[in-house]
C-alpha cells in the first residue's frame, strides 16, 4: 500500500505529472474573478469564501481523470488489480495520492489567494479548516467519478457531470463554514455537517468505487 | 412457480404486458382527462391566487413522479445488482427519461406558477434547489448509459451510480434546506388531513395523481419492451452476420 502511494506521489511530482497544474488552475480562477466581476474590495471580500471553495473544486475535478487513465493505458491497473492488494485498499490509496498532489497544495496556498481576494484576516483560519476538512471528500468522491468513467473515450467531460451533482453537499457545507467565519459568526454546525461527509465518504465510497473499477476491468 | 421472478424472463414479460399496457394506458388517459378538465374548469378559482392554483394539478403530480421515478429506479438497479435479471435494469434505463422529464414539468410549472406569485421565475429555494439538482443527477445517469457500448457493463455502472446517487440526492436535500430558508410552501398532501387542500381541490388533485402514476408506468413498460426488442434485434443482428 505504501509503496503503491509513494509510486503515485512520485509518479505526480516528476516531469509530466501535471503536479503543479491544479495550483496554476486555482491560480488563474482567483485571477479571473476580479475581471468579471469588478474590482471593488468589498465585494471581493464578501464573495472570497465561496470563490476560493468553486476554484478548489474546479482545480480537483481537473485532475480526476488522471487518476487512473494513465495506469489503466498502459495496463498497470490490470496489474494492481491481481495484485493481493484488495480494490478497496487501491482506490483508497489513488484517493489519497490524488488529495496529497491536488487538496493539500491548494489548502497551503488558499491563504495567498485569499489576499488576492482582500479576504479579512479573520476568515482565514475558518477557510483554511474548512478546505482541510472539505477536499479529502472531494477525492474521494472524485476517484468514484474516475472509477466510472474509466474505461470511456470521452469520459471527461461526463466525469464532471457525474461528479459535480455529487459536489454539492460538500460545497454547501464548505462555503457555509467559511462563509459563517468570515462574518464571524458561529460555524460549528457546518463544521460538524462537512467533517461527517468526509468520514462518511471516506468511509463507504471506496466499497462503490472498487465495485465500478471491477466492473471496468472485466 | 407463481412468484413476481417469473417477470424477469423477458418473454413472459412481453407477454404480460400485452395485456396489461393497453389497459393502463387507457385507464391512464381517463384519469388525466376526468382530473384536468375537473381540476380546470370545475374548480372555484381560489380566493387568493385566483385562477394560477389550477396549475398544481401539474405541477404536484408531476414533482412526485419525478422523485417516485428516481425510487423505482434505485429498486430497479438493487435488483440487478443483486439477481441480475436484464428486465430489470433496462426498465431503470427506461424510467430515467422519463422521471427527468417530469422534472422538467415540476420546475417549468413551478416558475410559471411562480412567477405571478412570488413575482420571480426562479429563487434559490431549498425545493426548487434540490429539484434542479435531482434533474443533473438524471442527466448524468442518463449520459453513463448512452456513454457505455458494452450493455451489462453499463448497466452495472449506472446501477452503482443510481445507489450512490440516491444517498447524495437524498443529503443534497438535506444540505440544501440548511443553506437557504423556504419560500415555497410545505407539503400539499399528507397522510394527516389538517394540512391538505381543500377539498374542493383535493379530489381532482387525486385523479390527476393516479392519472401521472399510470402515465409512469405505462410509458416505462412500452419503453422496456422497446428497449427488450431492440436488444433482440441487435442479437439478432449479429447473429446473422456471424452465420
Amino acid at each position: 500500500m505504501i509503496a503503491l502511494l509513494v509510486r503515485d506521489l512520485k509518479l505526480a511530482m516528476r516531469a509530466g505529472g501535471g503536479f503543479g497544474l491544479g495550483l496554476a488552475f486555482f491560480l488563474i480562477v482567483v485571477t479571473l474573478v476580479p475581471f468579471g466581476v469588478g474590482p471593488k474590495s468589498s465585494l471581493l471580500a464578501a464573495i472570497a469564501p465561496g470563490i476560493l471553495w468553486l476554484g478548489a473544486l474546479l482545480a480537483c475535478l481537473l485532475s480526476l481523470d488522471r487518476i487512473f487513465a494513465l495506469d489503466w493505458e498502459d495496463g498497470s491497473l490490470d496489474l494492481l488489480a491481481t495484485a493481493p492488494l484488495p480494490m478497496e485498499a487501491i482506490v483508497s490509496v489513488k484517493a489519497l495520492a490524488h488529495w496529497a498532489t491536488t487538496g493539500l497544495p491548494l489548502v497551503v496556498a488558499a491563504p495567498i489567494f485569499g489576499l488576492l481576494l482582500n479576504l479579512p484576516v479573520e476568515g482565514y483560519k475558518p477557510l483554511i479548516l474548512s478546505l482541510i476538512l472539505g477536499t479529502p471528500a472531494l477525492s474521494v468522491i472524485g476517484t468514484f467519478g474516475a472509477a466510472l468513467t474509466v474505461g470511456l473515450k470521452r469520459g471527461g467531460l461526463l466525469l464532471s457531470l457525474l461528479v459535480l451533482p455529487l459536489y454539492v453537499p460538500t460545497l454547501i457545507f464548505g462555503a457555509e463554514m467559511a462563509r459563517r467565519g468570515v462574518a464571524g459568526l458561529d460555524n460549528t454546525t457546518p463544521m460538524l455537517m462537512l467533517a461527517g461527509i468526509t468520514c462518511g465518504t471516506i468511509a463507504l465510497l471506496p466499497f462503490a468505487s472498487a465495485a465500478a473499477l471491477r466492473v471496468n476491468l472485466r | 412457480m407463481n412468484s413476481i421472478w417469473e417477470y424477469a424472463n423477458p418473454k413472459k414479460f412481453i407477454q404480460t404486458t400485452d395485456k396489461v399496457l393497453p389497459w393502463v394506458s387507457i385507464l391512464s388517459c381517463v384519469a388525466l382527462v376526468v382530473g384536468l378538465i375537473w381540476g380546470f374548469f370545475f374548480t372555484p378559482d381560489d380566493y387568493r391566487q385566483g385562477s394560477t392554483v389550477k396549475i398544481i394539478y401539474l405541477h404536484v403530480p408531476s414533482a412526485l413522479m419525478a422523485i417516485n421515478a428516481w425510487m423505482m429506479m434505485l429498486v430497479a438497479s438493487l435488483i440487478w445488482i443483486v439477481r441480475r435479471h436484464h428486465v430489470s435494469a433496462l426498465a431503470a434505463r427506461a424510467a430515467a427519461p422519463v422521471g427527468m422529464i417530469m422534472t422538467v414539468i415540476a420546475l417549468l410549472t413551478g416558475a410559471i406558477w411562480g412567477q405571478p406569485m412570488w413575482g420571480t421565475w426562479w429563487a434559490w429555494d431549498p425545493r426548487l434547489t434540490s429539484f434542479l439538482i435531482l434533474f443533473l443527477f438524471y442527466l448524468g445517469y442518463i449520459a453513463l448509459w448512452a456513454a457505455i457500448e458494452n450493455d451489462d457493463t453499463a448497466a452495472d455502472l449506472t446501477s452503482v451510480l443510481c445507489l450512490v446517487g440516491s444517498v447524495f440526492a437524498v443529503l443534497s436535500r438535506y444540505a440544501v434546506n440548511f443553506w437557504n430558508q423556504g419560500l415555497h410552501q410545505g407539503a400539499s398532501l399528507s397522510l394527516d388531513k389538517e394540512e391538505n387542500v381543500a377539498d374542493v381541490f383535493y379530489h381532482p388533485l387525486l385523479v390527476c395523481i393516479a392519472g401521472f402514476v399510470l402515465l409512469f408506468i405505462a410509458l416505462v413498460l412500452l419503453r422496456t419492451r422497446t428497449e427488450i426488442r431492440a436488444r433482440r434485434m441487435r442479437a439478432l443482428l449479429a447473429r446473422e452476420r456471424m452465420g
